[in-house]
């Protein structure tokens, strides 16, 4: 056979995700740094940054659900099901956040704190549960060869917990290297002072679930360290050194886009070593993408409708970010 | 849990996020028509109020929508976190069709939603009511995909079943499955009768309110007009819908008529009021008019409608439900009518504005569409039980193996969030209706790409603060 339509709909779905954790991480960010703000001046800079495009940035988590249950309904049932807590948590934190992001512009003065608070909880908790459902997925998942075979709570254990904070450090990373691209003046310099902190701790906890991995996971560290995965997989930590040392490096200049683009960089090279330390596996250790996959026909079917409407969606996105690029200033009053 | 069990706490969950979701899509879908036919009018005549109109009813619609794509999140992961057997059996077919709704509403999001709501000072007008059209026709597109899905769920074909699991094999058959025709008929007319009643009923409490000025007179007027031509006409396929039903799925009619049992071969009597008692197997306190229901369901006097007693007790839908949710849609429906005829009749009298007694009545009426729709939707859902794929799988099965202390907490939670997210929602769109159309659209919002307000986002197309002020 030609095409396999399993492994285009897995890199549609990859790709779905990671552009939604590149462009949705910078927006949680921006909601986890907010206590770190007092103004309510540079809380609006703050906001205003990415304003105009967050919404666009959520659409891409509700592609990726749409396409997981298209392309892979056994996946998606079990998965879902799986981590249907730190999911459900998820979608609350986001649906605070959401509104939060609307409803703050246009409350008065007496109730603004109230939707401050809850941008700030919903992007914490949304932040926090994706990192937890993430370290639950590569933590692995019970499966008895129909059915998910856990527990509700097997997502509860110290690897997953830890992927959540870690995950929480770098959306604040990546929220504070976008405000260093984005603002000017204090704001920018405040952005500096947190960025270099942040910076260490990014890296650390990278390092340490780089450990942590393959020593709780004998499967994964056997596909890590046997040839000829391992040529693959060795340019990923070599990259993941040179990236941060540049980092350091270009926070240590104080230049503007550097930063953000070299944090973009680092979360790239953890999602392609995610990738690859899964693939071809969509259900870790127990079913591959082809084994998930729903019959040729459903595949096929949704793939023409997605192959029509994705470059569009591309499209606008660029536009967008082309059209906001540059320093968001308070003056320029957003709402 | 206070002796309920898991899956019916995952229904009960179900239930009520789709619940509090449609109401917001169902008024999108009639306004963005609205809409549409208001900026053909302002094109076609010149005249001022129907810009206006349409200034005032875009806020709102954008305020809606808003709320429609958060509500909706929920919706595309709750099949995998709650109902996993029924995704793994059937995501083959109804996984495609839900991506074909994430698509169009992509589509209209990202390109013309925005050019709708920002562009009114920046596009020419022929492309902005182009804009207008496609966001109303894709939101039709978009109701075409889910309800496809849910009609394939009640009356499922195009498919085989191979090694447990749904394979699709010709997908015409299954997007234009028996009952999707009249489901789909049944729905859009039902999203226009809930927008209508809507308009009437902002008109009327602005005109109660002493706020009589050309802008609410004609929203009125367009209002009662399309009351009294969809409400009838929406009697006349629910009618055919229920006759779709009866030949698809018997049992749900026989719970919807209280109807237990044909063995004394006796012309079927229409059950007006009672209480269908499951266990007892009858409808207690029964108002019956004979042999209405085989006239009415049969269209033949001498022929039967089934009974619940034809189906095994395990079978059966929930009676006591379905009678009475079926029995408020039809009572609501038979009001627009009247609503709709006696509005056309004093209009014409000249006492459509005055009439204090018909504007109170209007504003009482304001949410009848949207109680009509939920009634309909519990009537059709829980009269498909116990099947979750008509035939093919049960609810029982459908369910994912979550423990009922696990439901109850997310059940409470979502239930927290929502009326704390859409009761602030749904109390800023009535704000905006307090403040009425205003005469002039010097307001109107003027923002996209490159200016301070951005297509991607509806809710910034309002100026108004939460608190009922204008920036």
């Amino acid at each position: 056979m030609g095409i396999d339509l399993s492994v285009i709909w897995a890199g549609i779905i990859l790709f779905g995700l990671m552009m939604y954790v590149i462009m949705d991480g910078f927006d949680l960010g921006i909601g986890i740094l907010f206590p770190w703000v007092e103004e309510k001046v540079d809380r609006d800079v703050m906001m205003n940054t990415v304003a105009p495009v967050w919404d666009g940035n959520e659409t891409w988590l509700v592609l990726g659900g749409a396409g997981l249950f298209a392309a892979f309904p056994l996946a998606y049932a079990v998965l879902l099901e799986a981590l249907s807590i730190p999911l459900v948590a998820m979608l609350i934190g986001l649906i605070f956040r959401g509104v939060a992001f609307e409803f703050r512009f246009k409350a008065s003065d007496a109730s603004r704190h109230w939707w401050d608070k809850a941008f700030v909880g919903g992007s914490v908790l949304a932040t926090f549960s994706q990192g937890v459902a993430l370290g639950g997925y590569i933590q692995g998942i019970a499966f008895d060869g129909v059915h998910f075979s856990g527990g509700s709570l097997d997502w509860l254990s110290p690897f997953p917990l830890f992927c959540g904070v870690a995950l929480l450090f770098t959306y604040a990373l990546l929220g504070s290297t976008w405000l260093i691209m984005k603002t000017e003046g204090i704001l920018q310099a405040r952005m500096f002072a947190l960025t270099r902190p942040l910076t260490l701790w990014v890296l650390i906890m990278i390092a340490a679930v780089s450990l942590w991995t393959p020593l709780a996971h004998p499967a994964i560290a056997e596909r890590w360290f046997t040839l000829p995965q391992l040529f693959w997989f060795l340019p990923v930590p070599v990259l993941v050194v040179l990236a941060g040392y540049a980092l350091i490096r270009a926070v240590a200049f104080e230049y503007h886009a550097q930063p953000f683009l070299l944090v973009l960089a680092l979360i790239f090279l953890g999602y392609s070593g995610f990738g690859i330390s899964m693939w071809p596996d969509i259900i870790p250790g127990h079913v591959t993408i082809w084994e998930a996959a729903s019959p040729p026909q459903s595949q096929g079917f949704a793939l023409v409708g997605t192959l029509f409407i994705l470059p569009i969606i591309l499209v606008y996105t660029a536009w967008s970010y082309f059209v906001f690029k540059g320093k968001v200033r308070h003056t320029d009053g957003y709402h | 849990m206070f002796g309920t069990e898991a899956i019916d706490l995952a229904r009960i969950q179900f239930a009520f996020t789709i619940s509090f979701h449609i109401i917001f899509p169902a008024i999108t879908i009639g306004l963005a028509s609205y809409l549409a036919v208001l900026e053909g009018m302002w094109l076609k005549t010149g005249t001022q109020v129907y810009r206006n109109l349409y200034h005032f009813w875009s806020k709102i619609f954008a305020v809606n929508f808003a709320m429609g794509v958060v509500s909706g999140l929920v919706m595309a992961y709750q099949f995998g976190t709650h109902w996993s057997g029924f995704s793994a059996f059937a995501g083959s077919v109804t996984g495609p069709l839900l991506t074909y709704e994430v698509l169009t509403a992509f589509f209209l999001e990202a390109g013309f939603l925005g050019v709708m709501l920002f562009g009114w000072n920046r596009v020419g007008r022929g492309l902005h009511f182009f804009s207008t059209c496609m966001v109303a026709l894709g939101t039709l597109v978009s109701m075409f995909w889910i309800l496809s899905s849910n009609s394939w769920m009640q009356t499922p074909q195009g498919h085989e079943v191979i090694d447990g699991i749904v394979v699709p094999v010709d997908w015409l058959a299954i997007v234009f499955n028996p009952s999707f025709p009249y489901r789909l008929a049944h729905m859009a007319l039902a999203s226009f009768l809930s927008t209508s009643l809507f308009v009437a009923a902002s008109a009327a409490w602005l005109l109660l309110k002493k706020r009589d000025t050309p802008e609410v007179r004609k929203m009125l007027v367009m209002a009662v007009l399309m009351l009294m031509v969809t409400a009838p006409l929406q009697a006349f396929v629910g009618d055919m819908h229920g006759l779709n039903t009866l030949k698809h799925q018997p049992a749900k009619i026989a719970a919807i008529e209280g109807h237990w049992d044909n063995s004394h071969g006796e012309p079927t009597p229409l059950i007006l009021f009672g209480v269908p008692d499951m266990q007892r197997e009858e409808t207690r306190f029964a108002l019956e008019i004979p042999a209405l229901g085989s006239l009415l369901l049969m269209h033949d006097i001498d022929k039967q409608v089934p009974a619940l007693k034809d189906f095994p007790a395990a079978d059966r839908p929930n009676s006591t439900v379905v009678f009475w949710s079926f029995r408020l849609m039809v009572g609501l429906g038979l009001a627009m009518i009247l609503l709709g005829l006696s509005g056309v009749y004093l209009a014409r009298k000249g006492r459509l504005f005055t009439s204090r007694r018909w504007l109170r009545l209007a504003v009482a009426m304001g949410p009848a569409g949207l109680i009509a729709i939920l009634a309909g939707w519990f009537t059709t859902e829980v009269g498909r039980q116990p099947w979750v794929i008509y035939g093919l799988m049960r609810t029982e099965d459908a369910v994912s193996a979550h423990s009922a202390v696990h439901l109850s907490i997310s059940l409470t939670a979502f239930v927290t969030v929502y009326f704390i997210v859409f009761g602030t929602g749904i109390n800023y769109i009535f704000k905006l209706i307090k403040k009425g159309p205003e005469g002039d659209d010097s307001h109107a919002p003027s923002g996209g790409p490159g200016k301070p307000r951005t297509p991607s986002r509806p809710l910034s197309a309002i100026e108004e603060s939460l608190d009922g002020t204008t920036h």
